[in-house]
C-alpha cells in the first residue's frame, strides 16, 4: 500500500495531446459561455461580476439557472439548493474516477476535481472501463474548456449582440451530442444501457457483451 | 434569506455558489477515499459511470424540442456507423439547427 501510494505518472506530452483533443470542444464551449455572458448581463450582473462567476464556479448549467433566479434581491436558499442539484452529478462522477485518483497525491487529487466537467469525465470514464488509466484528459482537457468556458462568458458580456440566439445553430446540443457519442464510442458494453438495447431479443443481448446488464434483466444481480 | 444584488451581495452570493459546487467536486472523492474498492465496489463504479452518463443525456431527449432529439439521433446513428465523434457530434448539432430553422 505504501510503496504503491501515489503512483500515477502525469506524462506532460499527454497532457498537451488531451488539451488539443478537447479543442474542438472547447470552441462550442466558448459559443455556451457567450450565451451565459449575454443572459448573466441582462439579468443585471456587471461584467466583472459574470466572469468572477464563470471564472469560480466553472458549472455551467448551475450557472445558468442561478441567473434564472436573480433580481434585486436573491434568496440564497433555493440557489444553493438549486446549485447543488445540478452539480450533484459532480458526486458520482468524481467516485468514478477515484481507482485512478487515489494514486495521486491528495493535493493533486482535489486539484484535479476543480477542472471536473462532463466532457473530460467522460473521456475518462470510458477510457478508465477499456482498461486505460487517463488523469491527463482532466487536467489538460479541464483546462481549456475553463478558459474556454471564461473567453465566452467574456465575448457574451461584451459581445452578446454577435450571437443572441445560440440556440437556432444548435449550441445548446453540443456538450448531450459530445457525451453521447463518447457513451456509444469504442468498447461494446457502453452501448449497455441505452433503451434500445433492452427491445433487442435474448440472443442479440446474449453477444453483445453486456454482461452485467444480462445478469439484471435475468434477475440475477445482486443488490450493491 | 435573501441577499442584495449589491457589488457586496454579489460577490457573496458567487461564492456560495462556488462552495456549493466545490463540496459537490470534492464530495464524491472524500467519501471515497474511507471505501476500501473490493471488486464489488469496482463493478459497481464501472456500472455508475455509464448510468450517470446517461442519466444525463436521456432527460435532454425527452425533455428538449424536436431540435434536440433529431441532434441526439443523428449523433448517435452517425457514431454508430462512423465510429469517429466530431463527425458525429457535427451531424448532430447541424440536424438541431435545421430541425429548428425548418420548424
Amino acid at each position: 500500500m505504501i510503496n504503491t501510494a501515489h503512483s500515477y505518472q502525469f506524462q506532460p506530452g499527454k497532457v498537451r495531446s488531451e488539451l488539443i483533443r478537447m479543442f474542438p470542444i472547447s470552441l462550442f464551449v466558448v459559443a455556451f459561455g457567450a450565451a451565459f455572458g449575454l443572459a448573466a448581463v441582462q439579468k443585471g450582473l456587471g461584467p466583472l461580476e459574470s466572469l468572477l462567476m464563470s471564472t469560480l464556479v466553472f458549472a455551467g448549467a448551475s450557472q445558468f439557472a442561478a441567473i434564472d433566479m436573480w433580481g434585486a434581491e436573491v434568496s440564497v436558499i433555493p440557489v444553493m439548493v438549486v446549485v447543488f442539484a445540478i452539480n450533484s452529478r459532480h458526486l458520482l462522477m468524481g467516485a468514478s474516477l477515484y481507482p485512478m485518483l487515489k494514486d495521486v497525491s491528495p493535493a493533486k487529487r482535489y486539484g484535479l476535481m476543480l477542472l471536473l466537467t462532463d466532457a473530460n469525465w467522460a473521456v475518462s470514464a470510458q477510457e478508465y472501463q477499456s482498461g486505460r488509466r487517463n488523469l491527463e484528459v482532466i487536467l489538460g482537457g479541464g483546462l481549456v474548456l475553463w478558459l474556454a468556458w471564461i473567453v465566452g462568458t467574456w465575448l457574451g458580456v461584451y459581445f452578446g449582440g454577435l450571437l443572441q440566439d445560440p440556440k437556432s445553430l444548435g449550441m445548446d446540443m453540443v456538450l448531450g451530442c459530445f457525451l453521447l457519442a463518447m457513451a456509444l464510442g469504442g468498447k461494446k458494453s457502453r452501448v449497455c444501457w441505452l433503451p434500445g438495447y433492452l427491445l433487442l431479443p435474448p440472443h442479440w443481448q446474449h453477444g453483445s457483451g453486456c454482461r452485467l446488464t444480462r445478469m439484471w434483466l435475468q434477475g440475477h444481480l445482486p443488490a450493491v | 434569506m435573501t441577499i442584495e444584488t449589491t457589488t457586496a451581495g454579489v460577490l457573496a452570493l458567487i461564492l456560495i455558489m462556488t462552495l456549493v459546487t466545490l463540496a459537490t467536486r470534492f464530495g464524491g472523492v472524500f467519501i471515497m477515499s474511507y471505501v476500501r474498492i473490493s471488486p464489488r465496489v469496482e463493478s459497481f463504479i464501472n456500472t455508475m459511470a455509464s448510468s450517470v452518463l446517461i442519466a444525463i443525456i436521456v432527460p435532454m431527449a425527452f425533455a428538449g424540442d424536436a431540435g434536440a432529439l433529431a441532434a441526439l439521433s443523428v449523433t448517435a446513428v452517425a457514431m454508430l456507423i462512423l465510429k469517429k465523434p466530431l463527425p458525429a457530434i457535427a451531424a448532430g448539432i447541424l440536424s438541431a439547427a435545421l430541425v429548428r430553422y425548418m420548424v
